[in-house]
């Protein structure tokens, strides 16, 4: 008990439903310790979006939470009235965006964009936020801050939005980030450089992150914690070495199979293995079947 | 790139032609006591059908010629202007405060708040536009108020439909939900974030408005409905110059171009000046 409330984040039995009854999220738990990478890996659909959002308290108002609870260091997140929820969150937790063009606001120039939030989030003068951002600029390797400082978003590239963005999450110093897939809508070539940079500030800062991902290759490189998802349900937990050493769920091992590796280019077209989906569709139905009918 | 150059070149001369025609008109219209060469009201009969300045029988000080009245039409065109952009202005932008306000709630909301306001747009925009207009004239009685209340009644809803339909699209985008995530409140947010990014269609629909509300205001003085005072409007000179098209055109043509001109112009300006405030499209 000790040990689970020094976690950065706790998610217990975490359950979310859509309007229709479906489940979207099926008694998830998960936890990120002080300091650590926790990858979320599964394939597309799976609901990795979904606990990011829960945590961030952002969840579509058509997604209702139906049992669990979220503990952002030791705070009972469901507990908390919403406007000392929301500032909570402000203040210890930030996003890392799938899609670095929509997350900026492309009417506002990047300078007061990101200054506003320190303002907002710590209470500073706008000289000190200033100041904060152009270091932060700065450690993510851009070269001419003054510049990016007057762009709107749309005359930055890709990469460029996506250091921002970097920038923006780290300034604040959340203890939690939850990065969304944040290489995915980048040129191959880019995704490297913001991996590398995202690992980098994450060990500077000691930055506990959630980093969801479909790739497992990314898993691999950033994480020390793995937790596999499959519609919904943590299917495999494990340290990231131990996982890649000796998977224990058939799906992570079909979900390994299917996984491109960069010498055999053939192998990317493998699809998940379907025997395993059957399997994992009993075993889901089966949950589903005994979360309706706890008693019976 | 070529392209993008050439359409903003286009966009720049359409914004200062447009921009032009209607400093120029509502310089006249605001400055009308000096600059209109005659009274608008004078009538003369010895003058009346004088044709414009480059047909023989022009009378110097005439240019535009005169109705049948004898009445210096370049200064009727010149006092009409003023209650043209009177109800421009005023019209436009009472229709326009209300229309993008509850646009933006009910785009922004989404939920209760935006079934209640789409169900009256779609009840509102049931009726006929000319005929609402005649009918709550009718109603409110003819005057220079009248005319205004009853353009903004009737086109709040076109600023409702697009502001609700423009805002719900950015109310999806990650940077809402990532002001979110930074702990502002859902007002803070429509209004610092969203509204900004609505501000560009905004200024467009509402140049686009102060044209229609001119031709809106045209027509009801064409039915005799707008102002009951002998203020020359450009509506009535229209409906004047139609009696008389066989003896005397330019009583019915240079309002008509004068309205179309003018109505075009507001258009123009405002897709310019949409392209001007957009940062994406700058
Ligand atoms: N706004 C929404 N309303 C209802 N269902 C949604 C919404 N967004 C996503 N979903 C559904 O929730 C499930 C999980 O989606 P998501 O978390 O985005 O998956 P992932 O991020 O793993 O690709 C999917 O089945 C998706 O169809
Ligand atoms: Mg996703």
């Amino acid at each position: 008990m000790n040990a689970l409330a020094k976690s950065c984040l706790d998610i217990r039995d975490l359950s979310a439903v859509l309007p229709n009854g479906l489940r979207v999220l099926r008694s998830v738990s998960l936890s990120v310790q002080p300091g650590e990478v926790r990858a979320l890996v599964g394939e597309s659909g799976a609901g990795k979006t979904m606990i990011g959002k829960a945590v961030l308290g952002v969840l579509p108002p058509s997604v209702r939470i139906v049992e669990g609870d979220m503990l952002l260091e030791g705070e009972d997140l469901g507990k908390l009235q919403p406007k000392a929820r929301r500032t909570l969150i402000g203040a210890r937790t930030a996003l890392i965006p799938q899609d670095p063009l929509t997350a900026l606001n492309p009417s506002r120039r990047i300078g007061p964009q990101m200054t506003d939030r320190l303002v907002r989030i710590l209470g500073w003068s706008g000289e000190k936020a200033d100041t904060r951002i152009r270091q932060l600029l700065d450690e993510v390797q851009i070269r001419d801050p003054e510049r990016v400082l007057k762009c709107y978003p749309h005359e930055l590239s890709g990469g460029m939005r996506q250091r921002v963005l970097i920038a923006a999450a780290f300034a604040a110093e959340p203890r939690l980030i939850v990065a969304d897939e944040p290489t995915t809508a980048l040129d191959v070539t880019v995704q490297k450089q913001i991996l590398r940079l995202i690992a980098q500030l994450q060990r500077e800062h000691g930055t506990a992150i959630l980093f969801v991902t479909h790739d497992l290759g990314v898993v691999a490189k950033i994480s020390q914690k793995v937790s596999v998802l499959y519609a919904g349900k943590v299917v495999e937990e494990a340290e990231t070495a131990a996982l890649f050493a000796a998977p224990q769920h058939p799906y992570t091992r079909a979900l390994m199979a299917a996984t491109p590796r960069y010498t055999d280019p053939l192998a990317s077209l493998k699809p998940v293995d379907e025997a395993v989906l059957a399997g994992l569709a009993a075993e889901i139905a089966a949950a589903d079947q005994a979360w309706r009918h706890p008693h019976g | 790139m070529d392209e993008a150059r050439i359409s903003r070149h286009g966009s720049r001369a359409r914004l200062w032609l447009a921009g032009g025609w209607l400093l120029i008109a509502l310089l006249a219209a605001i400055f009308a006591p000096l600059v209109a060469p005659q009274d608008p009201l004078a009538q003369d009969l010895m003058l009346e059908r004088l044709p414009p300045f480059w047909l023989s029988g022009a009378e110097p000080g005439y240019w535009l010629g005169t109705d049948s009245l004898g009445r210096d039409l370049l200064s009727r065109l010149i006092f009409g202007a003023r209650i043209a952009f009177i109800v421009a202005f005023a019209a436009a932008l009472a229709a326009c405060l209300v229309g993008s306000t509850l646009g933006l709630i009910a785009g922004y909301f989404g939920g209760f708040a935006d079934r209640i306001i789409s169900r009256i747009v779609d009840v509102w925009m049931a009726f006929p536009p000319v005929l609402f207009a005649i009918l709550l004239v009718a109603v409110l009685g003819t005057g220079l108020s009248s005319v205004i209340i009853a353009i903004a009644v009737i086109d709040w809803t076109r600023f409702c439909r697009v502001i609700r339909a423009e805002t719900m699209g950015q109310s999806r985008m990650d940077y809402v939900e990532n002001a979110r995530i930074a702990g502002y409140g859902r007002i803070g947010i429509m209004l610092r974030e969203v509204l900004p990014n609505v501000v560009p269609s905004i200024v467009a629909l509402l140049s686009l408005e102060m044209g229609i509300a001119v031709i809106v205001e045209a027509i009801l003085s064409f039915v005799n409905l707008s102002i009951s005072t002998d203020d020359p409007t450009w509506g009535g000179i229209i409906a004047e110059g139609r009696l008389s098209i066989h003896q005397a055109w330019w009583v019915l043509v240079f309002p008509l171009v004068t309205l179309i001109l003018t109505v075009l112009s507001f258009s123009q300006f405002g897709e310019g000046l949409r392209a001007r405030f957009d940062p994406v499209l700058r």
